[in-house]
Protein backbone atom coordinates (compact mmCIF):
# COMPACT_ATOMS: atom_id res chain seq x y z
CA UNK A 1 0.00 0.00 0.00
CA UNK A 2 1.30 3.39 -1.08
CA UNK A 3 2.92 5.30 1.91
CA UNK A 4 2.64 9.26 2.81
CA UNK A 5 5.42 11.67 3.54
CA UNK A 6 5.20 14.83 5.06
CA UNK A 7 5.95 18.27 2.52
CA UNK A 8 9.20 18.87 4.65
CA UNK A 9 9.96 17.99 8.27
CA UNK A 10 9.75 19.76 11.46
CA UNK A 11 6.80 21.91 10.10
CA UNK A 12 4.21 20.29 11.98
CA UNK A 13 2.94 17.39 14.08
CA UNK A 14 -0.18 15.61 14.71
CA UNK A 15 -1.37 15.49 18.16
CA UNK A 16 -4.51 13.74 19.47
CA UNK A 17 -6.79 16.84 19.19
CA UNK A 18 -5.59 18.03 16.01
CA UNK A 19 -2.33 19.02 14.02
CA UNK A 20 0.28 21.93 15.48
CA UNK A 21 2.43 24.04 13.39
CA UNK A 22 6.13 23.78 14.71
CA UNK A 23 7.33 27.38 15.18
CA UNK A 24 9.88 29.02 17.55
CA UNK A 25 9.73 31.43 20.60
CA UNK A 26 12.61 33.50 21.12
CA UNK A 27 14.24 32.98 24.74
CA UNK A 28 15.27 36.63 24.32
CA UNK A 29 12.55 38.49 22.68
CA UNK A 30 9.13 36.55 23.20
CA UNK A 31 8.29 36.63 19.70
CA UNK A 32 7.13 33.49 18.34
CA UNK A 33 8.37 32.85 14.21
CA UNK A 34 7.44 30.06 12.05
CA UNK A 35 8.77 27.40 10.71
CA UNK A 36 11.08 27.07 13.83
CA UNK A 37 14.49 28.01 13.21
CA UNK A 38 17.43 28.27 15.31
CA UNK A 39 18.00 32.47 15.19
CA UNK A 40 15.40 34.87 16.14
CA UNK A 41 14.67 36.17 13.30
CA UNK A 42 12.76 39.44 14.87
CA UNK A 43 15.72 40.28 17.28
CA UNK A 44 18.78 37.96 15.90
CA UNK A 45 19.19 36.09 19.58
CA UNK A 46 19.97 32.17 19.37
CA UNK A 47 18.29 29.55 21.13
CA UNK A 48 14.46 29.83 20.43
CA UNK A 49 12.38 27.12 21.70
CA UNK A 50 10.31 24.95 19.89
CA UNK A 51 7.04 26.00 20.33
CA UNK A 52 3.39 23.98 19.11
CA UNK A 53 1.03 26.67 18.28
CA UNK A 54 -2.36 25.83 17.13
CA UNK A 55 -5.02 24.40 15.57
CA UNK A 56 -7.44 27.02 16.05
CA UNK A 57 -6.36 30.47 13.94
CA UNK A 58 -7.99 33.35 12.99
CA UNK A 59 -8.43 34.63 9.02
CA UNK A 60 -6.38 37.78 8.16
CA UNK A 61 -6.18 38.54 4.43
CA UNK A 62 -7.16 36.12 1.88
CA UNK A 63 -7.58 35.21 -1.89
CA UNK A 64 -7.97 32.40 -4.45
CA UNK A 65 -4.99 31.36 -6.70
CA UNK A 66 -6.43 30.21 -10.06
CA UNK A 67 -3.77 28.54 -11.90
CA UNK A 68 -1.03 26.70 -10.71
CA UNK A 69 2.04 28.07 -9.46
CA UNK A 70 5.53 26.97 -10.66
CA UNK A 71 6.76 23.72 -8.34
CA UNK A 72 2.84 23.09 -7.28
CA UNK A 73 0.83 19.79 -8.15
CA UNK A 74 -2.48 20.09 -5.69
CA UNK A 75 -5.77 21.41 -7.30
CA UNK A 76 -6.82 24.55 -8.30
CA UNK A 77 -8.14 26.36 -7.56
CA UNK A 78 -7.16 26.83 -3.71
CA UNK A 79 -7.64 29.63 -0.96
CA UNK A 80 -4.04 31.53 0.13
CA UNK A 81 -3.90 33.43 2.89
CA UNK A 82 -2.59 34.96 5.95
CA UNK A 83 -3.89 32.91 9.30
CA UNK A 84 -3.24 34.33 13.20
CA UNK A 85 -2.57 31.65 15.87
CA UNK A 86 -2.63 32.47 19.14
CA UNK A 87 0.84 34.57 20.07
CA UNK A 88 -0.22 36.96 17.49
CA UNK A 89 2.55 34.01 14.92
CA UNK A 90 0.81 35.01 11.17
CA UNK A 91 1.56 32.72 8.63
CA UNK A 92 0.56 32.92 5.22
CA UNK A 93 -0.80 29.41 4.16
CA UNK A 94 -3.38 27.30 1.87
CA UNK A 95 -6.68 27.81 2.54
CA UNK A 96 -9.13 24.84 1.82
CA UNK A 97 -11.64 27.03 0.97
CA UNK A 98 -11.31 29.10 -2.44
CA UNK A 99 -14.94 30.16 -2.56
CA UNK A 100 -14.26 34.14 -1.40
CA UNK A 101 -18.04 34.12 -0.22
CA UNK A 102 -17.35 31.75 2.30
CA UNK A 103 -14.36 33.92 3.81
CA UNK A 104 -13.83 36.75 5.51
CA UNK A 105 -11.52 38.91 7.66
CA UNK A 106 -12.32 37.60 11.24
CA UNK A 107 -13.39 34.18 10.62
CA UNK A 108 -12.40 31.33 12.76
CA UNK A 109 -10.21 28.93 11.18
CA UNK A 110 -8.47 25.49 12.05
CA UNK A 111 -5.41 24.02 11.69
CA UNK A 112 -5.29 20.85 8.78
CA UNK A 113 -2.91 18.56 7.93
CA UNK A 114 -4.04 16.64 4.45
CA UNK A 115 -2.90 14.85 1.29
CA UNK A 116 -1.71 17.77 -1.34
CA UNK A 117 -1.14 15.44 -3.93
CA UNK A 118 -0.01 11.93 -4.67
CA UNK A 119 3.98 11.43 -6.13
CA UNK A 120 3.99 9.11 -9.53
CA UNK A 121 4.26 5.62 -6.92
CA UNK A 122 1.48 6.93 -5.42
CA UNK A 123 2.33 8.14 -2.11
CA UNK A 124 0.78 10.99 -0.50
CA UNK A 125 2.26 14.06 0.32
CA UNK A 126 0.99 15.58 3.39
CA UNK A 127 1.06 19.26 4.45
CA UNK A 128 -0.99 21.82 6.42
CA UNK A 129 -3.45 24.09 5.40
CA UNK A 130 -6.15 26.29 7.56
CA UNK A 131 -9.92 25.35 7.01
CA UNK A 132 -13.00 27.34 8.37
CA UNK A 133 -14.27 26.13 11.53
CA UNK A 134 -17.54 25.34 11.25
CA UNK A 135 -18.32 24.32 14.99
CA UNK B 1 31.92 63.19 0.17
CA UNK B 2 31.35 64.66 -3.58
CA UNK B 3 28.16 65.76 -5.90
CA UNK B 4 27.83 62.85 -8.37
CA UNK B 5 25.79 63.77 -11.59
CA UNK B 6 24.52 62.63 -14.30
CA UNK B 7 26.85 62.51 -17.28
CA UNK B 8 24.41 60.11 -20.15
CA UNK B 9 21.77 57.70 -20.25
CA UNK B 10 20.72 55.30 -22.54
CA UNK B 11 17.91 52.57 -22.78
CA UNK B 12 16.90 49.37 -24.63
CA UNK B 13 12.81 49.45 -24.77
CA UNK B 14 11.06 47.61 -22.53
CA UNK B 15 8.96 44.78 -24.91
CA UNK B 16 9.32 41.11 -25.76
CA UNK B 17 12.74 40.71 -28.40
CA UNK B 18 13.02 36.62 -28.94
CA UNK B 19 15.56 37.63 -31.92
CA UNK B 20 17.74 39.70 -29.35
CA UNK B 21 20.17 38.32 -26.67
CA UNK B 22 20.01 39.24 -23.54
CA UNK B 23 23.70 40.90 -24.05
CA UNK B 24 22.22 42.66 -27.37
CA UNK B 25 19.90 44.25 -25.20
CA UNK B 26 22.80 45.51 -22.80
CA UNK B 27 25.02 46.60 -25.45
CA UNK B 28 22.13 48.77 -27.17
CA UNK B 29 21.82 50.39 -23.21
CA UNK B 30 25.29 50.43 -22.75
CA UNK B 31 26.52 52.36 -26.36
CA UNK B 32 23.78 54.63 -25.96
CA UNK B 33 24.64 56.02 -22.28
CA UNK B 34 28.19 56.48 -23.27
CA UNK B 35 27.64 58.25 -26.43
CA UNK B 36 24.93 60.58 -24.80
CA UNK B 37 27.63 60.88 -21.93
CA UNK B 38 30.89 61.52 -24.87
CA UNK B 39 32.36 58.80 -22.62
CA UNK B 40 34.84 55.99 -24.95
CA UNK B 41 37.11 53.34 -24.15
CA UNK B 42 39.05 53.68 -20.76
CA UNK B 43 36.46 56.49 -19.95
CA UNK B 44 34.99 55.27 -16.78
CA UNK B 45 37.01 53.42 -13.90
CA UNK B 46 33.99 50.62 -12.76
CA UNK B 47 30.88 49.38 -13.53
CA UNK B 48 27.99 48.17 -11.89
CA UNK B 49 25.30 45.57 -13.36
CA UNK B 50 21.81 45.08 -11.78
CA UNK B 51 20.05 41.71 -13.53
CA UNK B 52 18.47 39.04 -11.45
CA UNK B 53 17.44 36.44 -14.43
CA UNK B 54 20.88 37.16 -16.36
CA UNK B 55 22.76 34.21 -15.21
CA UNK B 56 26.67 34.40 -14.52
CA UNK B 57 28.13 37.40 -15.09
CA UNK B 58 25.99 39.17 -17.20
CA UNK B 59 27.67 42.45 -16.67
CA UNK B 60 30.58 40.92 -17.56
CA UNK B 61 29.54 39.62 -20.92
CA UNK B 62 28.25 42.92 -22.28
CA UNK B 63 31.51 44.67 -21.76
CA UNK B 64 33.36 41.91 -23.24
CA UNK B 65 31.12 42.40 -26.51
CA UNK B 66 31.99 46.32 -26.76
CA UNK B 67 36.08 45.51 -25.58
CA UNK B 68 35.18 47.67 -22.56
CA UNK B 69 36.19 45.13 -20.08
CA UNK B 70 39.34 45.33 -17.96
CA UNK B 71 37.74 48.02 -15.06
CA UNK B 72 35.97 46.41 -12.23
CA UNK B 73 32.76 44.96 -13.18
CA UNK B 74 29.94 43.97 -10.01
CA UNK B 75 27.25 42.10 -10.99
CA UNK B 76 24.33 43.20 -8.47
CA UNK B 77 21.15 41.49 -7.84
CA UNK B 78 18.25 43.04 -5.53
CA UNK B 79 14.97 41.42 -7.35
CA UNK B 80 13.20 44.37 -8.62
CA UNK B 81 15.51 46.87 -7.04
CA UNK B 82 18.65 45.96 -8.41
CA UNK B 83 19.04 48.67 -10.81
CA UNK B 84 18.69 50.81 -8.31
CA UNK B 85 21.13 49.08 -6.20
CA UNK B 86 23.69 49.08 -8.73
CA UNK B 87 23.63 53.07 -9.45
CA UNK B 88 23.42 53.50 -5.43
CA UNK B 89 27.01 50.99 -5.84
CA UNK B 90 28.00 53.79 -8.57
CA UNK B 91 26.92 56.84 -6.73
CA UNK B 92 29.11 55.51 -3.76
CA UNK B 93 32.26 55.25 -5.93
CA UNK B 94 31.99 58.65 -7.20
CA UNK B 95 31.33 60.24 -4.04
CA UNK B 96 33.93 58.94 -2.22
CA UNK B 97 36.47 59.65 -5.05
CA UNK B 98 37.39 56.21 -5.99
CA UNK B 99 36.28 56.67 -9.43
CA UNK B 100 35.31 60.09 -11.30
CA UNK B 101 33.13 58.36 -13.85
CA UNK B 102 31.20 54.86 -13.56
CA UNK B 103 29.06 53.20 -15.79
CA UNK B 104 25.66 51.45 -13.99
CA UNK B 105 23.68 49.10 -16.07
CA UNK B 106 21.09 46.89 -16.31
CA UNK B 107 19.70 44.21 -18.40
CA UNK B 108 16.86 41.28 -18.52
CA UNK B 109 14.82 38.98 -20.06
CA UNK B 110 11.89 37.78 -18.28
CA UNK B 111 10.87 34.21 -18.35
CA UNK B 112 7.76 33.44 -19.18
CA UNK B 113 4.49 32.63 -17.99
CA UNK B 114 4.22 32.50 -13.47
CA UNK B 115 8.09 32.83 -12.85
CA UNK B 116 9.97 30.66 -11.00
CA UNK B 117 11.98 32.40 -8.02
CA UNK B 118 14.77 30.41 -5.64
CA UNK B 119 13.64 32.80 -3.58
CA UNK B 120 11.26 30.16 -2.19
CA UNK B 121 12.45 27.24 -0.69
CA UNK B 122 11.30 24.24 -2.52
CA UNK B 123 8.88 22.87 -0.19
CA UNK B 124 6.99 26.34 -0.35
CA UNK B 125 6.98 26.03 -4.02
CA UNK B 126 5.72 22.16 -3.56
CA UNK B 127 3.14 23.83 -1.38
CA UNK B 128 1.43 26.18 -3.45
CA UNK B 129 2.86 29.16 -1.37
CA UNK B 130 5.07 30.24 -4.41
CA UNK B 131 2.39 32.10 -6.47
CA UNK B 132 3.47 35.49 -6.65
CA UNK B 133 0.68 37.56 -8.06
CA UNK B 134 -1.43 35.62 -4.63
CA UNK B 135 0.89 38.21 -2.51
CA UNK B 136 0.45 41.34 -4.41
CA UNK B 137 -3.43 40.63 -3.77
CA UNK B 138 -3.24 40.33 -0.14
CA UNK B 139 -1.50 43.29 -0.02
CA UNK B 140 -4.10 44.53 -2.07
CA UNK B 141 -6.13 43.38 -0.21
CA UNK B 142 -5.01 45.09 3.28
CA UNK B 143 -4.87 48.16 1.70
CA UNK B 144 -8.65 47.94 0.74
CA UNK B 145 -9.10 46.89 4.36
CA UNK B 146 -7.43 49.29 6.78
CA UNK B 147 -8.50 52.46 4.25
CA UNK B 148 -11.03 53.52 2.12
CA UNK B 149 -9.40 52.51 -1.02
CA UNK B 150 -12.19 50.57 -3.64
CA UNK B 151 -11.85 48.49 -6.55
CA UNK B 152 -12.40 51.26 -8.62
CA UNK B 153 -9.47 53.19 -7.26
CA UNK B 154 -6.93 50.29 -8.43
CA UNK B 155 -8.43 50.43 -11.84
CA UNK B 156 -8.03 54.36 -12.11
CA UNK B 157 -4.54 54.08 -11.15
CA UNK B 158 -3.86 51.55 -14.00
CA UNK B 159 -5.75 53.63 -16.43
CA UNK B 160 -3.81 56.58 -15.43
CA UNK B 161 -0.65 55.26 -16.18
CA UNK B 162 -1.98 53.48 -19.48
CA UNK B 163 -3.17 56.76 -20.29
CA UNK B 164 0.53 57.73 -19.76
CA UNK B 165 2.15 54.99 -21.39
CA UNK B 166 0.46 56.13 -24.71
CA UNK B 167 3.09 58.89 -25.60
CA UNK B 168 6.13 56.63 -24.44
CA UNK B 169 7.90 54.98 -27.63
CA UNK B 170 9.91 52.78 -24.92
CA UNK B 171 7.02 51.24 -23.63
CA UNK B 172 5.60 47.76 -24.06
CA UNK B 173 2.04 48.96 -23.94
CA UNK B 174 1.06 51.68 -25.36
CA UNK B 175 -3.07 51.69 -25.35
CA UNK B 176 -5.56 54.22 -23.56
CA UNK B 177 -7.31 51.09 -21.34
CA UNK B 178 -10.88 52.82 -19.52
CA UNK B 179 -11.80 52.04 -16.28
CA UNK B 180 -14.35 49.75 -17.13
CA UNK B 181 -12.14 47.95 -19.76
CA UNK B 182 -9.69 46.79 -16.51
CA UNK B 183 -12.43 46.08 -14.42
CA UNK B 184 -13.90 43.89 -16.75
CA UNK B 185 -10.40 41.94 -17.86
CA UNK B 186 -9.76 38.42 -15.91
CA UNK B 187 -9.33 38.19 -12.52
CA UNK B 188 -6.33 36.72 -11.64
CA UNK B 189 -6.23 36.90 -7.73
CA UNK B 190 -8.85 38.85 -6.32
CA UNK B 191 -9.02 41.51 -5.66
CA UNK B 192 -6.95 42.12 -9.15
CA UNK B 193 -7.71 41.90 -12.47
CA UNK B 194 -4.99 41.32 -15.58
CA UNK B 195 -4.76 44.86 -16.18
CA UNK B 196 -3.63 45.73 -13.08
CA UNK B 197 -0.98 43.85 -13.11
CA UNK B 198 2.53 44.55 -14.82
CA UNK B 199 3.95 42.33 -17.16
CA UNK B 200 6.86 40.93 -17.02
CA UNK B 201 9.36 41.34 -20.08
CA UNK B 202 12.72 42.49 -21.50
CA UNK B 203 14.74 45.70 -21.59
CA UNK B 204 18.03 47.32 -20.93
CA UNK B 205 19.00 50.71 -19.56
CA UNK B 206 22.25 52.38 -18.41
CA UNK B 207 23.76 55.64 -16.95
CA UNK B 208 26.83 57.10 -17.11
CA UNK B 209 27.69 59.02 -13.50
CA UNK B 210 30.49 61.50 -12.88
CA UNK B 211 32.30 64.17 -10.66
CA UNK B 212 32.33 66.24 -13.20
CA UNK B 213 29.07 68.83 -12.83
CA UNK B 214 26.09 68.41 -15.47
CA UNK B 215 22.25 69.70 -15.42
CA UNK B 216 21.48 66.58 -13.37
CA UNK B 217 22.23 65.77 -10.54
CA UNK B 218 22.18 62.41 -8.32
CA UNK B 219 20.78 64.54 -4.93
CA UNK B 220 20.45 61.20 -3.13
CA UNK B 221 20.21 57.02 -3.62
CA UNK B 222 19.27 55.22 -0.81
CA UNK B 223 18.86 51.48 -0.83
CA UNK B 224 17.46 49.71 2.42
CA UNK B 225 15.87 46.21 3.90
CA UNK B 226 13.29 45.03 5.63
CA UNK B 227 12.76 44.88 9.25
CA UNK B 228 12.54 41.63 10.89
CA UNK B 229 8.51 40.41 10.53
CA UNK B 230 7.08 42.95 7.88
CA UNK B 231 6.76 40.38 5.56
CA UNK B 232 3.46 42.02 3.58
CA UNK B 233 5.34 45.12 3.09
CA UNK B 234 7.00 43.10 0.01
CA UNK B 235 5.91 39.42 -0.19
CA UNK B 236 8.42 37.77 1.91
CA UNK B 237 8.00 34.26 3.30
CA UNK B 238 9.13 34.97 7.18
CA UNK B 239 6.89 34.90 9.72
CA UNK B 240 3.74 37.13 10.22
CA UNK B 241 2.12 40.61 8.90
CA UNK B 242 3.93 43.94 9.38
CA UNK B 243 3.58 44.49 13.17
CA UNK B 244 2.12 48.32 13.44
CA UNK B 245 4.60 50.81 13.30
CA UNK B 246 7.20 49.10 11.61
CA UNK B 247 8.73 51.05 8.90
CA UNK B 248 8.62 49.37 5.91
CA UNK B 249 11.70 49.58 3.38
CA UNK B 250 10.41 52.10 1.21
CA UNK B 251 9.72 54.30 4.55
CA UNK B 252 13.26 53.53 5.60
CA UNK B 253 14.62 54.60 1.74
CA UNK B 254 12.50 57.43 1.52
CA UNK B 255 13.89 59.14 5.15
CA UNK B 256 16.92 58.46 4.33
CA UNK B 257 17.03 60.02 0.24
CA UNK B 258 14.89 62.99 1.59
CA UNK B 259 17.58 63.88 4.28
CA UNK B 260 20.76 63.32 2.50
CA UNK B 261 19.12 65.33 -0.69
CA UNK B 262 17.52 67.98 2.64
CA UNK B 263 14.34 67.91 0.70
CA UNK B 264 10.76 66.53 1.25
CA UNK B 265 7.95 65.24 -0.66
CA UNK B 266 6.55 68.88 -1.10
CA UNK B 267 9.84 69.63 -3.04
CA UNK B 268 9.14 67.05 -5.68
CA UNK B 269 7.78 67.84 -9.36
CA UNK B 270 7.21 64.47 -10.69
CA UNK B 271 7.91 60.66 -9.69
CA UNK B 272 8.41 57.09 -10.94
CA UNK B 273 7.66 54.77 -8.55
CA UNK B 274 7.09 50.84 -8.33
CA UNK B 275 3.57 50.16 -10.05
CA UNK B 276 3.61 46.12 -9.99
CA UNK B 277 0.07 46.29 -9.19
CA UNK B 278 -2.36 49.28 -9.52
CA UNK B 279 -1.95 48.80 -5.44
CA UNK B 280 1.34 48.83 -5.28
CA UNK B 281 1.30 52.66 -6.29
CA UNK B 282 -0.82 53.23 -3.97
CA UNK B 283 1.01 52.14 -1.38
CA UNK B 284 4.09 53.11 -2.55
CA UNK B 285 2.22 56.79 -2.48
CA UNK B 286 1.31 56.72 1.11
CA UNK B 287 5.04 55.41 2.08
CA UNK B 288 6.98 58.01 -0.06
CA UNK B 289 4.67 60.21 1.94
CA UNK B 290 3.53 62.10 -1.89
CA UNK B 291 -0.18 61.64 -0.06
CA UNK B 292 -1.50 60.68 3.41
CA UNK B 293 -1.19 57.30 5.36
CA UNK B 294 -4.31 55.75 4.37
CA UNK B 295 -4.98 58.76 2.19
CA UNK B 296 -4.59 57.06 -1.00
CA UNK B 297 -7.71 55.89 -2.06
CA UNK B 298 -8.57 59.97 -1.98
CA UNK B 299 -5.37 60.82 -3.11
CA UNK B 300 -6.42 58.56 -6.51
CA UNK B 301 -10.20 59.88 -6.72
CA UNK B 302 -8.57 63.15 -6.36
CA UNK B 303 -6.49 62.95 -9.65
CA UNK B 304 -3.71 62.45 -7.45
CA UNK B 305 -0.75 61.69 -10.25
CA UNK B 306 -2.18 62.79 -13.19
CA UNK B 307 -0.12 64.88 -15.85
CA UNK B 308 -2.15 67.52 -15.07
CA UNK B 309 -1.83 67.45 -11.28
CA UNK B 310 0.83 68.87 -9.16
CA UNK B 311 2.79 66.02 -8.60
CA UNK B 312 2.84 63.84 -12.05
CA UNK B 313 3.39 60.11 -10.93
CA UNK B 314 4.88 57.52 -13.70
CA UNK B 315 4.75 59.87 -16.50
CA UNK B 316 6.49 57.55 -18.44
CA UNK B 317 3.55 54.93 -17.81
CA UNK B 318 4.99 52.97 -15.16
CA UNK B 319 5.92 49.45 -14.99
CA UNK B 320 1.81 48.74 -16.14
CA UNK B 321 2.48 50.13 -19.05
CA UNK B 322 6.15 49.76 -19.51
CA UNK B 323 6.61 46.16 -18.62
CA UNK B 324 9.07 45.10 -15.98
CA UNK B 325 12.44 43.79 -16.64
CA UNK B 326 13.52 43.45 -13.14
CA UNK B 327 17.42 44.54 -13.59
CA UNK B 328 16.39 47.26 -16.12
CA UNK B 329 13.17 48.62 -14.81
CA UNK B 330 15.02 50.84 -11.58
CA UNK B 331 17.61 52.63 -14.43
CA UNK B 332 14.88 53.01 -16.72
CA UNK B 333 12.79 54.90 -14.45
CA UNK B 334 16.55 57.50 -13.73
CA UNK B 335 16.62 57.17 -17.62
CA UNK B 336 13.27 58.72 -18.09
CA UNK B 337 13.85 60.80 -14.98
CA UNK B 338 17.25 62.54 -16.66
CA UNK B 339 15.45 63.30 -19.92
CA UNK B 340 12.58 64.97 -18.02
CA UNK B 341 14.90 66.89 -15.87
CA UNK B 342 17.16 68.29 -19.25
CA UNK B 343 13.25 69.05 -20.19
CA UNK B 344 13.93 66.23 -23.15
CA UNK B 345 11.01 64.18 -22.77
CA UNK B 346 9.11 65.17 -25.80
CA UNK B 347 5.51 64.69 -24.91
CA UNK B 348 5.71 63.63 -21.72
CA UNK B 349 7.70 66.45 -20.43
CA UNK B 350 6.63 67.87 -16.99
CA UNK B 351 7.13 71.25 -17.72
CA UNK B 352 9.89 72.81 -15.52
CA UNK B 353 10.91 69.80 -14.13
CA UNK B 354 13.88 70.19 -11.47
CA UNK B 355 13.41 67.94 -8.96
CA UNK B 356 12.91 64.12 -9.39
CA UNK B 357 12.19 61.04 -7.16
CA UNK B 358 12.38 57.40 -8.75
CA UNK B 359 11.27 54.68 -6.15
CA UNK B 360 11.75 50.34 -6.46
CA UNK B 361 10.56 47.76 -4.43
CA UNK B 362 12.25 44.04 -4.64
CA UNK B 363 12.16 40.88 -3.08
CA UNK B 364 14.09 40.28 -0.47
CA UNK B 365 12.65 42.47 0.58
CA UNK B 366 14.53 45.88 -0.19
CA UNK B 367 13.99 49.70 -1.36
CA UNK B 368 15.60 51.86 -3.28
CA UNK B 369 15.02 55.76 -3.40
CA UNK B 370 16.75 58.11 -5.54
CA UNK B 371 16.08 61.30 -5.94
CA UNK B 372 17.66 64.05 -9.00
CA UNK B 373 17.76 67.59 -9.12
CA UNK B 374 18.47 69.82 -11.61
Amino acid sequence: MPGTRVISEGLFVIEADGPRLLAGRCAACGKLHFPAAPVCPYCGADGALETRVGPAARLCLYTAVLSRPPGYRGEVPYGFGVAELEGGLRVIARLTESRLERLRPGLALRLVVEPLCTDDDGTAILSYAFRPDEA
Amino acid sequence: MRPVYVAGVGLHPFGRFAEKSLTALGTHAVRAALADAGVGRGGFGAAFCGSVYGGVAAGHKVLTALGLSGVPIVNVEAGCASGGAALALGATAVASGRHDVVLVFGLEKMPRGIIRSSFFEPWREEAGLAATPAYFALRAQRLMLESDVRLEDLARVSAKNHRHGVANPYAMYRKALSVEEILASPVVCEPLRLLMLCAPNEGAAAVVLSARPTPVRVAAAALRSHHAGSVLGEHTPLSGLADDGVPTPTEMAAADAYAEAGLGPGDLHLVELQDTDAAREILSAEELGLCAKRGGGRWVRDGGGEMASRLPVNPSGGLLSKGEPLGASALGQIVELSWQLRGAAGPRQVPGAQVALAHTVGRGANACVVILTR
